[in-house]
């Protein structure tokens, strides 16, 4: 038996984004660009997908452009918004728990001459209107700041945020990856310019992701080439994926606030049970955080090694520790959020989905509380606790 | 990343688990922060290693290495146990991921360390055998 607890890394593909794709996988293989009949189905598939993903997030068809991944889309904001403003300035501020997509890019960029400011973040992880204020300069050309955190779930105030940059001037770029399909997103609301979103965290399939550009927004593009998505992204489309994709956003956002309040409930009540067992921590807020997201640090142990023991039972979860997955660093997200290194290496990530049962929640929590104790009679650590006493 | 089979094994089932109340020799060696804790305890009688045991904070290599380090070493004379190397440990394990070989290393650190305190506490020399460094562990 498998329960799968990392809907935050993928989602499995939804049933109905595969109908919709199979045409496109299979018979119809047209170009879109080219001129006869099943090319210009492929085209019309692409723009009604087109609609159906601006219509998700309030915005129109025209602001939205295909791209190959979350990642992408993040490079393209960051390259593209700075390059377009070369004039301007060479400064960006950013928060310090941005995704890697963010993160990495602005590392690099910061080596090659630009200039960085990194917002720090509370202990539950928010970013700080005010903090995004006192760090712009008369230099500073983008502010990004991601929307929902991957690793923590934090929920950030965007809105209050945009009020400031708007106010500025400044382009404000969002990874709003883990939020799009699992909470409600429209870019009005948000006052955001650029919002970037990947398929397969809502069920879509990998490989697709959607920028969201703000009419007017000065940005550049990454790719250059041919003339697809109105010479701004060039390269064929891949039809099949943008397909799938709108289909499951159209799904997921239909289904948004049934699916937000059931998750929610199993989180908190996973939350709830994990916290039972002592030496345990919540990481990131309480109640502003993804309704499927889950994320604890257990004292004495190492995320590692409770994962092995999780997977051996057939659980699968995720962490941001140091041993994990051959990621040398401890988690930039906890670490910015001021938890120990020894805590951050004990943090576990489980993230609900779809197919999560309450049954699911009973056995996992059976199964987490056995590993933890075991793992615990391991540990020189909680020797050291019980002796200090 | 992939552990082998005898890896898994040692890690689901590891041998020698607990701290000894009556050890020879103690040795502490890594830090919370770099991610990895061992502490291995040796019984010693007329220089053989009759017993060991070990307690680990880490990464699954982290405890596959200390169950299969303490396993080797018992029986052996301390002439014999210093020549077990990060290397023995990890071939005895069918190999560690390279991002891991450094909890072999650990391993060996902690058999010395183990037996620098034995060393210490009867005050004897035992060839080869320096004194452990504070640890200061960078991955």
């Amino acid at each position: 038996m498998s329960m799968y607890f990392d809907y935050a890394a993928t989602t499995p593909l939804h049933p109905k984004a595969l109908e919709a794709m199979m045409p496109f996988l299979t018979d119809n293989f047209a170009n879109p660009s080219s001129a006869y009949t099943p090319a210009r189905e492929a085209r019309k598939a692409i723009d009604a997908a087109r609609k159906q993903v601006a219509c998700a997030i309030g915005a129109q068809p025209e602001e939205i452009f295909f791209v190959g991944s979350g990642t992408e889309a993040d490079n393209w904001a960051i390259y593209g918004i700075l390059e377009a403003q070369k004039k301007k300035g060479n400064h960006m501020i950013i928060s310090a728990v941005e995704h890697h997509g963010v993160l990495y890019t602005c590392r690099h960029l910061e080596k090659q001459g630009y200039g960085v400011t990194y917002l720090p973040v509370d202990s539950e992880g928010f970013v700080s209107p005010e903090a995004v204020r006192g760090a712009i300069q008369p230099d500073t050309v983008l502010v990004s700041v991601i929307l929902a955190n991957n690793e923590v779930g934090t929920i950030q105030p965007l809105k209050a945020i945009s009020e400031i940059t708007k106010a500025a001037g400044i382009p404000l770029h969002t990874d709003a990856v883990q939020a799009v399909g699992h909470i409600p997103v429209d870019v009005n609301a948000l006052g955001v310019d650029v919002l970037s979103m990947s398929a397969h965290k809502f069920y879509g399939p990998k490989g697709i992701g959607a920028q969201y550009i703000r009419k007017g927004t000065p940005i550049l593009p990454l790719l250059r080439g041919g003339a697809q998505e109105r010479g701004r992204r060039a390269g064929t489309e891949d039809v099949a994926g943008i397909v799938g994709m709108a289909t499951a956003l159209t799904v997921a956002t239909k289904e948004i606030a049934a699916e937000a309040s059931r998750l929610t409930g199993l989180r908190d009540r996973l939350i709830n049970e994990l916290l039972s067992i002592p030496h345990t921590r919540l990481n990131g807020s309480r109640d502003n955080r993804l309704p499927g997201n889950v994320n604890v640090s257990f004292s004495f142990i190492e995320g590692e090694s409770l994962l092995l023991h999780l997977d051996m039972q057939g659980c699968q979860a995720s962490t941001g520790s140091a041993c994990s997955s051959g990621a040398l660093e401890p988690s930039h997200v906890l670490t910015a959020m001021g938890i120990s290194h020894e805590l951050t290496n004990g943090a576990i990530r489980f993230s609900l989905g779809r197919d999560t049962t309450e049954d699911d929640i009973i056995k996992l929590v059976e199964i987490v509380t056995k590993s933890v104790g075991r793992l615990r009679e391991l540990s020189p650590l909680y020797d050291d606790y019980l002796k200090k006493g | 990343m992939e552990y082998t089979e005898k890896v898994m094994e040692h890690f689901m089932n590891p041998k020698n688990v607990g701290e000894m109340e009556d050890a020879s020799g103690i040795g502490t060696v890594g830090n919370a922060s770099c991610g990895d804790i061992m502490r291995v305890f040796l019984k010693i009688e007329n220089d053989v290693i009759i017993d060991a045991s070990f307690k680990t904070f880490g990464c699954g290599a982290a405890v596959a290495t200390s169950s299969m380090a303490t396993e080797m070493v018992k029986g052996k004379t301390i002439q014999e146990a210093m020549l077990i190397t990060n290397k023995a440990v990890m071939e005895a394990l069918d190999g560690l991921p390279p991002v891991k070989a450094h909890c072999s290393t650990l391993a060996e650190e902690a058999l010395q360390a183990a037996l620098w305190d034995y060393a210490q506490k009867n005050d004897i020399v035992i060839p080869g055998l320096e004194e452990p460094k504070e640890h200061d562990h960078h991955h």
